[in-house]
């Protein structure tokens, strides 16, 4: 067995459960939304906004902003931890992995407070 | 017709080439096996592997013009189209991702490695029987596809998975026997065995690219062995 300290949830099944969860919760919502659009051909700034404020909006904002993010580091993590190794880079891989890891992660961070700000914040 | 065939030999070349080498075959369709022991007589240095020469032994796995074979069961009509009739060539190169000891040999501890991982043989804690253990039809049936693997190589070296990773991801061929005992009426270790591939890396690496299917020349679908593993781990997970 194989032990990962920085992959999501420490766990293959956990993570690759995580993967399909937050695709469908992505699926769902680019559907729901292009739907919303083809409904609205006429849309103003208003009625976007106020459909963008609404609670049920801004919970389905707030599962697609989380989805989106784990996704983006369960498949970045596969990507850093299959290319990014001694095979391909010798002894600084290690190194470089945890760099880019650390970019990936701190940089998704920001992307949740920042649409958490966005989408609760009032602004 | 036209071969060509990775040379190496680490002792003396600082790095592999490819070498050419004119093969009569009277317009026969031999196997890619054939056309090495032609090769072997106008150049007896080249080194590979073979033993059965009838598919069943597992040794001259090999890239046959880009796609992983049994060079033994492999006819040359099979190769690709042109390849019989000497419009192109054929190219001969040593399984992909592991290191090669010389020409078309390759070392492969590491895919050994993983099979011994995965205790490919049956473990039943249970007072043995006076005369076996039994299975009933269905329960046997459930082994087909499975036990007939031969551990040629073919399916893990072409998996990009088992390329980047080989000391971490079992493979395509590890995890087909893992799923053979795991899939055992007679082995009671499912919870043992399951324990060792929930982690990130020695089952779950599999992206399901499918390259094992389509190489493996028993014809059988590691793929779906890994999705029967994975659907256990589910189920025990959820």
């Amino acid at each position: 067995m194989v032990t990962s300290v920085t992959s999501l949830g420490r766990n293959g099944l956990y993570d690759w459960l995580i993967q399909r969860v937050s695709a469908v919760v992505m699926g769902v919502y680019v559907i729901g939304l292009l739907g919303y659009l083809l409904a609205h051909p006429d849309l103003d700034y208003g009625t976007w906004a106020a459909f963008m404020g609404s609670l049920p909006m801004q919970i389905a904002n707030t599962l697609l902003l989380f989805s989106v993010a784990a996704h983006t580091w369960v498949g970045l993590w596969t990507v850093t931890t299959d290319y990014l190794t001694r095979l391909a880079l010798g002894g600084a891989a290690t190194g470089v992995r945890l760099v880019a890891q650390a970019l990936i992660g701190l940089l998704l961070l920001v992307y949740i407070l920042w649409g958490l700000l966005m989408i609760w914040g009032g602004a | 017709m036209k071969v060509s065939i990775y040379r190496y030999n680490p002792d003396t070349d600082r790095e592999p080439t490819m070498k050419e080498y004119e093969v009569d075959t009277q317009g026969k369709d031999l196997m890619v096996l054939d056309i090495l022991a032609l090769v072997k007589e106008q150049d007896e240095s080249l080194s590979y592997r073979r033993s059965c020469r009838e598919g069943v032994c597992g040794s001259d796995g090999m890239n046959i013009n880009g796609k992983n074979g049994l060079a033994c069961i492999t006819p040359l009509s099979e190769v690709a189209p042109g390849v019989k009739e000497g419009k192109k060539p054929l190219v001969l190169r040593p399984l992909p991702g592991l290191p090669v000891i010389r020409d078309l040999v390759v070392d492969m501890g590491v895919f050994y490695e993983q099979y011994e991982k995965v205790q490919p043989y049956l473990q039943n804690q249970s007072p043995a029987p006076a005369i076996e253990r039994l299975q009933s039809p269905e329960e046997r049936a459930k082994l087909d596809g499975l036990y007939e693997c031969i551990l040629c190589a073919c399916c893990s070296t072409s998996c990009p998975s088992f390329w980047w990773n080989p000391e971490k991801f079992l493979g395509p061929a590890a995890l087909l026997q893992s799923y053979r005992f795991l899939a055992d009426s007679r082995d009671d270790a499912t919870e043992e065995r399951l324990s060792r591939l929930d982690d990130p890396f020695s089952l779950f690496r599999c992206r399901g690219i499918m390259n094992c299917v389509s190489v493996c020349p028993k014809g059988l679908n590691p793929t779906r062995a890994i999705g029967h593993i994975r659907s256990m781990l589910l189920e025990r997970g959820v």
